[in-house]
């Protein structure tokens, strides 16, 4: 029935995060929530679409169960970033919900990825790994859970495309270190541990150098806990709700 | 060769003499140990099920008054378990696990070993704790409330979390410097009500003056960290290694509350935010772990002892030096480009979503650093019952230049007569 909903949604042009950032869930009330939401726009961009400076990403339009787990992560210190951790020291998490269903329900353009120059070689092996893994290593394919357009998928999968290759380097690096981890089972560390040397960078790079569709937002899976689909459990997924 | 040996045996004598004077400050006050009463004996599984209902939330309400958590547990870390990194001028203390477990926590230690180390900053083990653990102040705290807080330590889930050595430099990290300083600077004051003073500014000192231990940020401290009264001239703070400035609770230029109305105080302790005035940094995280859980009659206790705190003498003086006229224009033009439409072109605010800065004390008082980091790093009030939702501040990335001529604006905008911020003043605040 739901999914009758979202199809129906996505044939009538509404973007889907509007109605999946919570689902069964409170209306969000974004003429209270945009004022509220200025310390994080400073940075992440007008409404949260992307900072000026091209590291720090989008926020805007990325599933909200994601954003609740980063919100969540960020202030009990699984990623590590003081000014994250600063901010939100001292934020409940029902608030951190509802930040999080706040920016998944901003609908707003691509701001345009700053073009890196990156040998040939590299990207043919990026596409590989994000397309279709890379089976001597227990890889998956980056699509194989964050949707076939790479836009992500609901309810907690992130979007990959729009994102600064530097950014998405510092990212798989600090799940290799353990500087930013997830609730266990920490899939995307167990990932970033198998990949190979200069594969990071590969990846990356090929993500970061492809165009977003319009309208790119995250894919609407078949029904069924979204943890028994992956590749990999991801202890994030299926996270219940404050 | 005779008068030698009559010097060195005069600096003996003098040296043990010293040493025991000491030694003697060390034990002054210090109560016996003696065994606690069965109910509480040492490695009883059952003690925390017999302490009473109420003696736990007695225990639990107080570990809130005296905000044992925030020291006591790391980010993202088990409730009390310890492990957060105390920053201090002679490097870093990790607060202990405070959980029951046998081996790494508090669960070999009896009552009268806890309040010794409560009070008197004495391990189980007899060894001295660093002062970064508040006891000068929590030596106030009664016999009955110091029971209550053990039961009430005893009843968390035993976590078993190592405890982390302090990082402490030499020779700050020698338990003969920490008796040196217990020398100088520590005697235990169990709280004595003033019988002059109503029943209300007797609670309101113990619980201010004891378990809220504001004068472990509140009261300078000299160079060796020994902390003088709330009352002090010059009282008030620069934080270590946090860089905010905690201002004099008692001067009204600063944070005194003589001229506030007391509903208002209770209003900031409980809410974290009222029509002139929002919390932040360091009084961010005491409003989010202790105040806004401690009852009405207790707020209002605690804000008629701090309004009753006499104003240090002299008074601040106004700035009456001039101001680069350059220098103004270019603050006036950032305030209304990055502040205004928030905080209003009169400064005027929004009550209770962004605090007014005409009239904010935290613009004006003489040390300006804390407006400094107010304006580069933002963020959000803490979230309480009255306040669920706060308002963010963006962080602003100005140049020391443009900080200081804002600073400066603001310091002389609505009447204002506040000394003028350099650049130099802004780096030192970072």
């Amino acid at each position: 029935m739901l999914h009758g909903i979202f199809i129906m949604c996505a044939a009538l042009g509404w973007p889907a995060a509007l109605l999946a950032a919570e689902p069964g869930a409170t209306r969000i009330d974004t003429e209270a929530m945009a004022p509220r939401m200025q310390a994080c726009v400073a940075c992440h961009g007008d409404k949260g679409r992307a900072s000026r400076e091209g590291y720090l990403p989008r926020i805007a339009g990325k599933p909200a169960g994601y954003l609740y787990q980063q919100l969540l992560n960020f202030r009990d210190g699984r990623r590590s970033n003081s000014t994250m951790a600063g901010l939100l020291a001292h934020q409940r998490d029902a608030y951190l919900h509802e930040m999080a269903g706040y920016f998944a329900a901003l609908d707003l353009p691509q701001a345009a990825v700053p073009a890196t120059p990156v040998a040939p070689a590299l990207l043919a092996r990026g596409a590989l790994l994000a397309r279709h893994g890379d089976p001597d290593r227990s890889l998956p394919a980056c699509s194989a859970c964050h949707g076939s357009a790479l836009g992500g998928t609901l309810p907690a999968v992130p979007g990959l495309l729009g994102l600064p290759r530097d950014y998405l380097i510092a990212q798989l690096g600090a799940w290799q270190t353990g500087q930013r981890r997830a609730t266990a089972p920490d899939c995307m560390a167990e990932i970033a541990r198998r990949l190979g040397p200069g594969d990071a960078s590969a990846v990356a790079s090929w993500l970061a150098a492809q165009p977003v569709p319009a309208g790119l937002a995250p894919a609407v899976l078949a029904s069924g806990p979204a943890a028994s689909r992956a590749p990999l459990a991801c202890g994030s997924v299926d996270h219940p709700p404050p | 060769m005779n008068r030698i040996i009559k010097g060195l045996a005069t600096s003996v004598v003098a040296l043990a003499v010293l040493a025991a004077v000491v030694a003697w400050r060390n034990l002054q006050g210090e109560e016996p140990l003696l065994p606690d009463p069965p109910a509480a004996v040492t490695g009883d599984p059952h003690a925390a099920a017999r302490a009473t209902s109420s003696t736990l939330a007695l225990g639990a309400y107080l570990a809130r008054a005296g905000n044992c958590a925030a020291c006591h547990t790391a980010q993202g870390g088990a409730a009390y378990a310890g492990g957060r990194a105390i920053a201090t001028p002679f490097g870093n203390v990790y607060a202990g696990n405070l959980t029951p477990d046998a081996d790494t926590g508090l669960g070999r230690w009896s009552a009268a070993e806890f309040r010794r180390a409560l009070r008197h900053g004495r391990a189980r083990d007899g060894r001295l704790l660093v002062p970064a653990f508040p006891y000068p102040q929590f030596s106030q705290v009664t016999t009955e409330d110091a029971n209550a807080l053990w039961a009430f330590l005893r009843s968390l889930p035993p976590v078993v979390q190592a405890n982390r050595p302090h990082a402490l430099r030499w020779p700050y990290n020698s338990q003969a410097a920490l008796a040196v300083w217990r020398a100088l600077y520590f005697s235990p004051a169990p709280f004595v009500p003033d019988t002059q003073q109503a029943a209300d500014w007797n609670r309101g000192a113990y619980l201010v003056n004891g378990l809220g231990h504001c004068a472990a940020c509140h009261a300078s401290r000299n160079l060796l960290g020994g902390a003088g009264d709330l009352a002090d001239a010059g009282a008030g703070s620069k934080l270590a290694a946090q860089h905010w400035y905690a201002p004099s609770l008692a001067d009204p230029a600063e944070a005194g509350v003589s001229g506030w109305a007391t509903d208002e105080v209770v209003q900031l302790l409980k809410t974290g935010i009222t029509g002139r005035a929002s919390v932040m940094g360091p009084m961010a995280d005491v409003v989010a772990g202790s105040t806004q859980y401690l009852s009405e009659p207790d707020l209002r206790a605690m804000a008629r002892y701090l309004a009753a705190l006499p104003a240090p003498a002299p008074a601040a003086q106004p700035w009456r030096g001039s101001r680069p006229a350059d220098t103004l224009t270019q603050g006036e033009k950032l305030y209304t480009r990055h502040c205004a439409d928030c905080h209003g072109a009169q400064g005027q605010g929004a009550p209770g979503i962004y605090p007014a800065l005409a009239g904010n004390r935290a613009v004006t008082m003489a040390n300006p650093g804390n407006l400094v980091l107010a304006i580069t790093r933002g963020g959000f009030a803490p979230a309480t019952d009255g306040n669920p939702r706060p308002y963010g501040m963006p962080a602003f990335d100005l140049s020391h230049a443009e900080l200081a001529a804002l600073a400066t604006w603001l310091r002389a905008a609505w009447g204002h007569q506040a000394k003028p911020v350099s650049e130099v003043d802004v780096l030192l605040a970072r």
